[in-house]
């Protein structure tokens, strides 16, 4: 009897204890989230759907911190956090109501670890979740996301979007989306004929995509629908290639003209075959980089400035060590040629090592400013910004050293002394000052053109000697003794070498453009624009 | 014979082999180690790393109390990126300087260049970098991976866990690309790839405007069959690589890169943050998160003083490879290279991933094979392994002309191209 009236006692408890925590049990969301923490990376996806179906909009936080690494899971409980990063410690937050939980130690917490595959699944399930977001840039998202991965299931949602929708880039998105995920529905073959016009419509490297995968799989009397509009785009494409090709040139030439410029100066005007001239680029990259290491460490807020900060800097110390090569070795070989060759190629070789001595040989992190990454779409064309502000940077340069020799005195005098040194000398010009300022102004070129090369190579002791042959090459090939020679040279090799490089490939691109530069020279000795007048033949 | 008899025999046999010994090796009480990695010019960026991982290594076993009871001596010379001059180096080191053993070399075409001097003077090498394979040599041993520990791997998982269907193989020009490529090109066609979905693109070393290429990508990618880029770009060339990866939004989820040349070390000097999820295939990785690996990774910090430092694939190759080398030296109980080779075949070290390397016959170790994806702190995170560990395979399968091929050092075959269809040692590489 005492047996039967415990097991009843037990039970009721059990029962009581069950109500009690039922409600939260019941709390689905709750258990979902924390089923993350104990999911193995293949039983991820299946969870993240089971997520998003909820339709729950507080599931998108939860899915966004997933998918950029964010989301942990406590070792002693299992309890799912989404934490940002505090120095040696996590700042944890609930996933569900937003509300901060504290601080712990990174050891106390496991990573919930995604691999593509699962950044794929909170993509699109987050597609879904803000398909009617009250933010259009999300919206717009959203759209992109469906866009990209056509699922059938989802088509009713995109066009419910679709009829709610007032922003005009939204809707085009969403309709390009519709018809993408149209072709993989079971929709009869008319509503199929409309989308593949759509998209044919739309153009561009997706629409293609979709359209050949479409083709593989749809009926016969399909194809050549299909066929036409692959057709059409890829006529359209045909052009925006060639636009890209000459974008890629007049980005690959400002390059060029960047590395070329100082040297323009220092072999081209005074004609010393400067050999250390891609240090003084490689030591530009590197004066940038320690202003942003300064800026990182006390004032990350200035960051977007950094290469502003750091191009004067660039000028300065750059433009100081050019100073002190030319007074200190140049100036006694002047008239020697082969000398200054092996002379400053030896300094060239002693300004890498001592870099490689004092900051490693590895290559340092010289980070983009945010006005710098990305990239924006034109038509057909991609234009990624970085490209875009060397251009500016590399034209404004050349207006501005153009200025400055053509219309300032300093300008005045040191086309004089280039031109005819004794003449100059019986002017009253000190020669040998302005020799060591041209020099110096040469050197502090190259070292502005090393802040912007930073940003699209790496920093490392022989960033230089990549651009050193580029450099003469475009000099020579310019006109010695001509800026605008420079300019013209660089950006019509650039061109040539992108033009070259889709036919040829990238090695053997290089070797063509080497070898019509060997015959033009043979052509024509002095360049492009050849300096006329006595002081040449002097 | 009496005690006192056999006493004093010992002693003079003792006094005897002293003399012996200082005749040979010039009163030295120290076993030279050399180390063959350029210190300037292209590869300084990374082989400088290696020689440091090698100070340490030799350091911290002086600590342990040396090796056969004498101190170890690391030798340190610069072949300054010149491959001729490793060629010159190392006979320097085996000739001039009598080390016992030489840890080196990065690129392969400097491991050509001083393969005649290891067998001429009969010394050991060891070589701590991932290569395209084709080659076993008497006097080389190859702690780095064979193609078969790391190209065919990727491509596997990729084919398996992101159904990649489209294949670009990007490489710099030189031989470790080609071959690797060729190899790669075979093993995708033998599993059912189309030729024309498959696009090989060389590029110069330093290689810097990767517009069009990056572009070329994205174009050969709207296929509308997933596609997945093998990079076996080279060093200074992947900075930029990545750079234009991540400006023009190619994002590891549509289009992974799975790099082989690409580690911590490169990585230091990116912003990873847009790039996380592209991969690398190695045997080791840093964040591997294993005992012995936190304690190497704290020796290093504390021997570089600098917390910033990281680990990479090549100083674990060495670490295995120094190991072993002292493992084997032990067993024989000398450094003589010829009892030390024969040592050395078969000896079983730990490794930094939680297992134990083997060094086999055809002078390949066994490692394990890990897929990672960049992180946005520049580490990788392991998302796939190998079950087991594999056996570097010296002569490729998939090469018509090496499929025949094995290599095996031991008596009585003694021979690193062995034919078995013919059944005679020789063929290529002979």
């Amino acid at each position: 009897m005492y047996r039967i009236l415990q097991t009843l006692l037990i039970t009721l408890c059990l029962l009581v204890s069950a109500h009690v925590t039922g409600p939260r049990a019941a709390d689905d969301l709750g258990a979902l989230v924390s089923a993350l923490g104990t999911a193995k990376l293949a039983e991820l996806d299946d969870r993240i759907g089971a997520l998003a179906k909820s339709g729950d909009p507080r599931v998108i936080p939860v899915l966004e911190a997933l998918g950029e690494g964010n989301l942990y899971a406590r070792k002693t409980d299992g309890g799912v956090f989404l934490t940002t990063e505090k120095g040696a410690s996590l700042v944890l937050v609930d996933p569900l109501t937003g509300s901060a939980i504290g601080e712990a130690p990174k050891g106390e917490l496991q990573k919930i670890k995604v691999n593509n595959a699962v950044r794929r699944a909170v993509r699109s399930a987050l597609g879904g979740l803000t398909l009617f977001s009250a933010d259009t840039g999300a919206r717009l998202k959203a759209a992109q996301s469906m866009r990209q991965t056509p699922n059938a299931d989802a088509l009713e949602a995109i066009e419910a979007a679709l009829a709610a929708e007032k922003d005009a880039t939204v809707r085009k998105t969403l309709d390009e989306a519709r018809a993408v995920t149209l072709l993989v529905s079971d929709r009869p073959d008319d509503d199929k004929r409309a989308a593949i016009k759509t998209l044919a419509e739309s153009g561009g490297r997706e629409a293609l995509g979709v359209l050949t995968s479409a083709l593989s799989s749809a009926d016969a009397s399909l194809k050549p629908d299909i066929e036409a509009a692959l057709q059409r785009i890829e006529q359209a494409q045909v052009f925006w290639n060639a636009g890209q090709n000459v974008w890629y040139g007049l980005s690959l030439g400002s390059v060029l003209l960047l590395a070329a410029i100082g040297l323009a100066i220092t072999f081209g005007v005074m004609g010393i075959i400067n050999m250390a001239h891609g240090e003084m680029v490689m030591l530009g990259a590197y004066t940038t980089f320690l202003v942003q290491d300064v800026i990182r460490t006390s004032y990350p807020a200035l960051f977007d400035w950094s290469l502003a900060i750091a191009l004067p800097l660039a000028f300065l110390v750059t433009g100081v060590i050019g100073l002190a090569i030319e007074r200190s070795v140049i100036r006694f070989l002047y008239g020697r040629p082969l000398e200054t060759l092996l002379a400053t190629w030896g300094i060239s070789l002693i300004l890498q090592q001592a870099v490689r001595s004092i900051f490693g040989p590895t290559n340092r992190e010289v980070g983009n400013p945010s006005w710098m990454a990305g990239a924006f779409d034109v038509g057909g064309l991609t234009i990624t910004w970085n490209r875009l502000w060397i251009i500016v940077f590399a034209l404004a340069v050349f207006a501005a050293l153009l200025f400055l020799l053509k219309r300032t005195s300093m300008g005045l005098r040191m086309r004089a002394v280039t031109q005819n040194r004794r003449m100059a000398s019986s002017m009253g010009i000190r020669t040998p000052f302005v020799d060591a300022l041209t020099f110096a102004l040469g050197s502090g070129i190259a070292g502005m053109a090393g802040v912007a090369l930073s940003q699209i190579d790496n920093v490392s002791p022989n960033l230089g000697q990549g651009y050193i042959i580029d450099s003469f090459m475009v000099v020579v090939f310019g006109g010695v003794g001509n800026l605008w020679g420079t300019l013209v040279g660089a950006f019509s090799l650039g061109i040539l070498n992108k033009f070259l490089e889709p036919y040829a490939g990238a090695v053997l691109g290089k070797i063509l453009v080497l070898v019509l530069i060997i015959l033009f020279i043979q052509k024509k000795p002095r360049g492009l624009f050849a300096l006329k007048g006595r002081a040449v033949e002097a | 014979m009496n005690i006192k008899a056999r006493v004093t025999g010992a002693f003079l046999a003792t006094v005897l082999s002293t003399t012996a010994f200082n005749g040979a090796f010039a009163a030295d009480d120290t076993i030279k180690v050399g180390i063959l990695h350029s210190l300037s010019g292209t590869m300084a960026i990374s082989e400088t790393t290696l020689k440091d991982a090698m100070l340490m290594l030799i350091d911290e076993q002086n600590k342990k109390g040396g090796l056969l009871g004498k101190k170890l001596e690391a030798v340190v010379v610069d072949p300054a990126s010149d491959w001729p001059l490793f060629a010159e180096k190392a006979r320097e080191l085996v000739s001039v300087d009598k080390v016992s053993a030489v840890f080196g070399c990065w690129t392969s075409v400097s491991r050509k260049s001083v393969l005649p001097v290891f067998e001429e003077l009969n010394s050991i090498l060891f070589y701590p970098v991932q290569y395209e394979g084709e080659e076993s040599q008497r006097n080389v041993f190859y702690t780095g991976a064979a193609p078969n520990q790391q190209a065919v791997p990727a491509v596997d998982y990729l084919m398996e866990n992101e159904s990649v269907e489209r294949w670009v193989l990007a490489g710099t020009d030189y031989v470790y690309p080609r071959t690797t490529n060729k190899i790669l090109e075979a093993y995708l066609i033998s599993k059912g790839v189309k030729p024309e979905d498959i696009m090989i693109n060389y590029t110069p070393f330093g290689h810097s405007d990767w517009q069009t290429i990056v572009s070329d990508i994205k174009k050969f990618g709207s296929a509308g069959k997933k596609t997945a880029v093998v990079s076996t770009i080279n060093g200074d060339a992947n900075v930029p690589f990545y750079k234009e990866l991540a400006n023009q939004g190619v994002k590891a989820e549509d289009i992974p890169v799975v790099a082989f040349s690409v580690g911590e070390e490169e990585l230091a000097g990116l912003d990873t943050a847009p790039l996380v999820g592209h991969l690398a295939a190695w045997n080791y990785f840093q964040s591997v998160d294993t005992p012995a690996n936190a304690e190497f990774i704290k020796t290093w910090k504390g021997y570089t003083k600098n917390d910033k430092r990281v680990t990479n694939d090549p100083m674990e190759a060495h670490y295995i490879g120094f190991n072993m080398w002292l493992k084997a030296v032990e067993k024989a109980g000398t450094t003589d290279t010829d009892a030390v080779l024969d040592a050395m075949i078969g000896v079983s070290v730990p490794n930094l991933s939680g297992g134990y390397s083997t060094m086999m016959p055809n002078h390949h170790i066994t490692k394990p094979v890990l897929i990672g994806e960049i992180q946005s702190d520049g580490q990788f995170e392991t998302v796939w392994e190998t079950p087991g560990l594999v056996v570097g395979d010296e002569w490729s399968d998939y090469l018509p002309d090496s499929k025949d091929l094995i290599a095996d050092w031991r008596a009585p075959m003694s021979c690193g191209n062995f034919n078995v269809a013919t059944g005679k040692c020789g063929g290529k590489g002979s």
